[in-house]
């Protein structure tokens, strides 16, 4: 049988392994952003997870509006990728300091 | 062990496989084709839920759309593996650590009593996509205009950031073609007839 705690256990090993791709790949934006969308994943994962075994709609409508902002997430993300590319010609995050802060 | 449990390992260990691929291949398309995988498998992992309609919306969004996007960003863009990995291995005992931890945190938060649930509730006398259909038209009406507003604004958006015009280069301008007028086109001018017709033989 298949209880809440599996699905629940399960959306934090895949929280956890995006968390350390956030801390591994610091250069490489693009995969950055696929960390993004698996930390996303995992939070829709216990959303749906609390929905179907608490009997309540809201987390399942909600995970329908996490996925159309991820969406539009994405893609503004990688437009300004592609406009940042054109204007650099990388997208090494070290050499992104033209706003020194 | 029953079925449905077998395949929600064998699905869990194939998603967690596929994730620590995707933060860890070198290639970034490797990496893409990998987070398809991911989300291919969480779809499978809801449909077990009986979760349908977001397990096909998740397939149809993110491996449709959203990924898609992402391969032909990575293929369009020139990335310098060997400048974007440096400080992978450096930054490797620092991000297992704080995984780690985090892990056992949340493992000790979520405990036992996660246990207690061990079957979905289904929600009366319908199916879970019309119980969804019925929230979403309803109680969550307005949200769901916010949402469609979202979408438009960020394909605006992506359009606007991305257009770019080069010097040399020619284009229409759909708003001077829709404003003319037909006087700016044609010019009637009068004339006399001067001309005679022959006569004939």
């Amino acid at each position: 049988m298949i209880t809440l705690a599996h699905y629940i256990v399960l959306g934090a090993v895949l929280f956890c392994i995006a968390v350390a791709g956030i801390f591994i790949n610091r250069k490489n934006i693009i995969v950055l952003l696929m960390a993004i969308e698996l930390m996303l994943l995992s939070v829709n994962m216990n959303f749906v997870a609390f929905s179907r075994y608490l009997g309540d709609v809201s987390g399942q409508v909600f995970v329908f509006f996490i996925l159309t902002v991820a969406a539009a997430e994405s893609a503004i993300g990688l437009a300004i990728l592609v406009v940042l590319f054109r204007n650099r010609a990388t997208i090494n995050v070290g050499e992104i300091d033209s706003m020194k802060g | 062990m029953s079925v449905d449990l077998i395949l929600f390992y064998v699905f869990s260990v194939i998603l967690a496989l596929a994730a620590l691929g995707v933060i860890g291949v070198r290639n970034s398309v490797h990496a893409a084709l990998l987070l398809v995988l991911c989300f291919f498998t969480t779809a499978a992992l809801w449909l077990l839920m009986q979760a349908e309609f977001l397990a096909i919306a998740l397939v149809l969004v993110y491996v449709g759309a959203v990924m898609v996007l992402f391969l032909f960003v990575v293929m369009m863009l020139d990335i310098n593996t060997e400048q974007v990995r440096e400080g992978f291995i450096r930054y490797l005992p620092v991000g297992i650590g704080v995984a780690a931890v985090m892990l056992v945190e949340m493992l000790l938060l979520i405990g036992l009593k996660g246990m207690a649930f061990t079957a979905p509730v289904d929600p009366a006398g319908s199916s879970n996509t019309a119980w969804l259909g019925m929230a979403l038209y309803t109680r969550f009406l307005l949200p769901f205009e916010v949402a469609a507003l979202i979408l438009t604004v960020a394909v605006i958006a992506a359009v606007m950031l991305t257009l770019r015009k080069r010097a040399g280069t020619r284009y229409q301008n759909p708003s001077q073609q829709v404003a003319v007028k037909a006087r700016d086109r044609v010019r009637i001018v009068k004339m006399p007839s001067a001309a005679k017709p022959e006569a004939t033989p």
